[in-house]
């Protein structure tokens, strides 16, 4: 990856809706420069999608959230990427990494109610061959959440006007 | 009634102009603040946990007058930043912020009606500190015409048999401009033939932009053994609330500074050093990785302010330095305070009037760009309103 298209990255991971006229005049470029950069991460699959962080608490809709914590055994030829696959296929993992420590797999799930998380678990997470066990814990507040601080607005703490 | 127990000579000093502003923002919770004057990063991590970690192990005393280890990194960095040569133990003093730096100086060096030479528009304190020191400042002005740097003809014009200081600021606050090599060679040369001191005053050294290196005038030959090297912490290093400066120069020099120092101050508080250790550190071994991240931030919301400016017509220079910009108003036909007061009243907007860093400053605001560009680009748009409506 190029100084541009560093540049171009971190102005995007601050704010994705940032309109291609002012990226052009913050990095020095031209607007076809900048759509072309863009272009070419997406094409490459460094900038897989553009979503929203959104604070679910402050809309209607109901969202239980967990972090499960999966031992599994590798499998022959494939390690844990076979299991990771399975795993990645259900519509309720939000999130799945490969952690170092005392346990193999963490997932992020979502379900609408605390049933059907628990139905998750139960009835499609548990059941796979390859997990030998597994540890839920349960989001109960978000404080942060890719660099954005939920419900604790930090102002500015400088003076208003300085010398 | 008590006043009369005040030295007239410090009542002569005026406030500072931006006080009234102050005062009027502090009512308005919609305001956006262009008028800081410090970065808008919190100091990196690591370094505010080493002045915890200090406390926690119950680092409570006094330091040397000097100051601690921290002049040794001192020393190291400058030459390897500025290829400047100070001796850590006895040409180096860590004050408190580069404004006491400044002050303390200004009381070592200035005699009674000595002339002190201080370009402007400037930091506000030169002045002032000129005449807490029993001094005469004497202004040099700069012009945007030439970027803001400072002409040796103009310097020239204002040297007497009584001038013995100049101040000289670059990168500028407010302006943003930097000074080129050539044309500190030649303010250099001028130095030197009428035996002046130089106070350098070198604390937004590290924020340049385009390309640009900011000379040392302490490093051209001559100039040496008539020059201080002041800096701190502040701005590039994003530590303002740590207090945290210091001063270079020759050894009998920096003796006099810290003969005040020592009656005045004793010493920078412990805390703040060892953060400040910690930050040259850390710095010297990731390459300034933070100060550049922090840079490279300045950098682009610079452009999108200058840009921004000039799209609403406001003739704006662009600053190669610091992190403000100083576009003129002057087409309004309002003067800089009234421009600033009428845009705070009207649009909610903080901005320094120009006369405020001294008079060739007016007809211009300076604004500062390290505030969230969010924020920014809302402070453009309510700028734009606020010109229309003129």
């Amino acid at each position: 990856m190029n100084g541009r298209q560093r540049q171009v990255l971190d102005l995007l991971n601050e704010d994705c809706r940032i309109p291609l006229e002012r990226m052009a005049v913050m990095l020095d470029m031209d607007i076809q420069e900048v759509a072309d950069t863009i272009d070419k991460l997406e094409k490459d699959h460094v900038i897989l999608c553009y979503r929203p962080v959104v604070n679910w608490d402050r809309t209607e809709r109901n969202v239980v959230e967990a972090m499960i914590e999966v031992k599994v055994t590798p499998q022959r030829d494939f390690g844990f990427d076979a299991v990771a696959r399975r795993i990645n296929s259900f519509e309720e993992v939000r999130s799945l990494y490969l952690m170092s420590g005392t346990y193999d797999l963490l997932i992020q799930v979502t379900a609408p109610t605390l049933k059907e998380l628990a139905q998750f678990i139960s009835e499609r997470l548990s059941p796979l061959e390859t997990v030998t066990g597994t540890s839920t814990s349960f989001v109960l507040k978000r404080y942060k959440q890719d660099g954005v601080v939920f419900d604790l607005p930090e102002g500015d703490r400088r003076l208003s006007i300085s010398p | 009634m008590s006043s009369r127990f005040v030295n007239p000579a410090i009542s002569a000093v005026p406030p500072s102009a931006i006080r009234r502003f102050f005062d009027i923002a502090g009512t308005m919770k919609d305001a956006i603040s262009l008028g800081v004057g410090e970065p808008d990063f919190v100091t990196p991590f690591p370094v505010r946990n080493t002045a915890i970690d200090s406390l926690l192990d119950g680092e409570t005393s006094y330091t040397t007058n000097a100051g601690i280890q921290l002049r040794q990194e001192i020393s190291w960095y400058l030459k390897n930043r500025s290829q400047l040569e100070y001796a850590p133990e006895d040409e180096v003093l860590v004050t408190v912020g580069a404004s006491e730096a400044i002050d303390i100086a200004l009381r070592a060096l200035v005699r009674p009606g000595d002339e002190v030479l201080i370009p402007e528009p400037c930091y506000i304190s030169y002045q002032a500190c000129t005449l807490f020191a029993s001094g005469v400042p004497v202004s040099v002005p700069t012009r945007a015409e030439n970027d803001f740097e400072l002409l040796a003809e103009d310097l020239k014009k204002r040297i007497t048999k009584k001038s013995r200081v100049l101040v000289l600021s670059y990168p500028s606050n407010p302006t943003g401009a930097v000074m080129p090599l050539e044309r500190l060679k030649a303010v250099a040369e001028l130095a030197i033939k009428h035996d002046l001191f130089v106070i350098c005053d070198e604390i937004y050294a590290e924020l340049c932009y385009e390309g640009f290196t900011q000379h040392s005038i302490a490093s051209l030959p001559g100039m040496r053994e008539r020059t201080m090297v002041v800096s701190g912490f502040s701005k590039a290093f994003a530590m303002t609330g740590f207090r945290l400066g210091y001063l270079c120069a020759p050894r009998a020099i920096v003796a006099a500074c810290a003969r005040i120092h020592q009656y005045t101050i004793m010493c920078a508080s412990r805390q703040s050093q060892v953060a400040s250790y910690n930050a040259l550190k850390q710095g010297r071994e990731s390459n300034y990785a933070d100060v550049s991240r922090m840079r490279e931030s300045y950098d682009r919301r610079r452009r999108l302010m200058v840009q921004s400016f000039r799209d609403m017509g406001l003739s704006c220079f662009e600053p190669r330095g610091a992190f403000y910009t100083f576009p003129s108003i002057r087409h309004t036909g309002l003067s800089s305070e009234q421009f600033c007061e009428r845009l705070l009243n009207e649009q909610h907007v903080v901005t320094v009037p120009g006369n405020a860093f001294g008079p060739s400053g007016e007809g211009h605001i300076r604004c500062c760009y390290a505030t969230a560009t969010e924020k920014l680009v809302e402070a453009f748009a309510r700028i734009a309103l606020f010109l229309e409506s003129l």
